[in-house]
């Protein structure tokens, strides 16, 4: 019988956002912080962008993008508070501070994106 | 180029010593010579009280398993030319406790081992009459690279989760269990999963990766492991969302 643990969760949770880091963070980051700043690339207008962030698609997938990067970060860091600063005995805290900072985060995003649109 | 190198070599001798010591060795730098055939020096012609493991002396039976400047390797595979002009530093592997001077206890691995079943699991067996079990070139390509594994355990010794935590299953039985799994005349993968999902199998495992990178014989215990990962997460959201009865 497999035991139900939260680790296989929290672990695909990690993974996958180790996949959207991957994949988009550094186009989004490419774009928006190089390529368009220093002229690369035309950016599109303010109205574009603007019809282009509030569409419900993107506020989703760019939702989808910040949660599993959240947790995946959350995930890292508490493996690395564990092993690197040994606090294993603390687990209970470092996990909420961990995972509770990427729910956090996951409601900010919403928050924003939601009033952006 | 000189024609003889310094070994560094960590001695620990129980009945008379608590804290392990080193010692030099002055060997030949023979050009061919391995750190292993350097030892092999020192026990024959200068301290015949040195102990180490060896067998085989060329990478098959994976019991010379030592750290050489600070790395684990197989020290018929580790050649004295590439340390020259030395010191060299030997010294047991390390996560191990340590029995004499470069002879680790590892009894720990020898228990772990048999806990994921390494070996083809059949709910029945055929009999002989039926004849083999046949396998294509690519069912054999899908377990063939960790069935190189030696059990030199230079991954446990290269693994920083198992150095803090020896409750963790550790990479090379992991990467047997995942050999056994991705064989096709297999049926044991269920028995091997109840063992594994254990916090202590593979979620113990924070891809640090020195496991694949030591691996003398090119396995990919690191990436065994974050497979099956997948496979364990997969079943656990089974377990999650399927009545019983499904799964």
């Amino acid at each position: 019988m497999t035991r139900r643990t939260v680790e296989p969760i929290l672990w695909l949770l990690f993974s996958s956002g180790g996949v959207m880091a991957a994949l988009f963070v550094p186009v989004l980051l490419f774009l928006f912080g190089l390529a368009f700043p220093l002229g690369w690339i035309t950016p599109p207008d303010h109205d574009h962008l603007q019809a282009v962030a509030s569409h419900p698609l993107t506020i989703i997938v760019v939702f989808v993008v910040f949660v599993l990067c959240l947790f995946h970060a959350a995930h890292r860091f508490r493996y690395t508070l564990y092993d690197g600063l040994q606090i294993k005995h603390l687990k209970e805290l470092v996990a909420v501070l961990c995972y509770g900072g990427a729910i956090v985060g996951s409601a900010l995003s919403a928050y924003v994106l939601l009033t952006v649109a | 180029m000189a024609d003889s190198i310094t070994l560094q070599v960590t001695r620990y001798r129980p009945e008379e010593e608590s804290e392990p010591t080193i010692q030099e060795y002055d060997v030949p730098l023979g050009r061919q010579w391995s750190v292993l055939d350097g030892l092999n020096y020192v026990k024959d012609q200068i301290d015949g009280t040195l102990s180490f493991r060896w067998s085989c002396r060329m990478g098959i039976c994976g019991s010379c398993g030592m750290t050489v400047n600070g790395e684990p390797k197989l020290t018929c595979g580790a050649f004295l030319t590439d340390y020259a002009p030395g010191p060299v530093r030997v010294e047991p592997l390390a996560n191990f406790p340590v029995i004499r001077d470069l002879v680790v206890e590892i009894g720990d691995f020898i228990r772990k081992l048999p806990s994921v079943q390494p070996w083809i699991v059949r709910e029945e067996e055929r009999p002989v009459s039926e004849g083999e079990y046949l396998q294509t070139p690519e069912e054999l390509d899908d377990y063939q690279q960790y069935s190189m594994c030696i059990n030199c355990m230079l991954c446990y010794a290269a693994c920083p989760v198992y150095g803090l935590d020896p409750e963790f299953m550790g990479p090379a039985a992991i990467a047997l269990a995942q050999r056994y799994n991705l064989d096709s005349r297999d049926e044991g993968s269920r028995e091997r999963l109840d063992v594994l999902i254990e916090h202590e199998g593979i979620w113990g495992c924070t891809f640090v990766g020195e496991c694949t990178a030591v691996c003398p014989k090119g396995v990919d215990p690191a990436g065994a492991i974050q497979r099956y990962k997948l496979t364990a997460a997969t079943e656990t959201l089974k377990s999650f969302l399927l009545p019983r009865g499904a799964r």
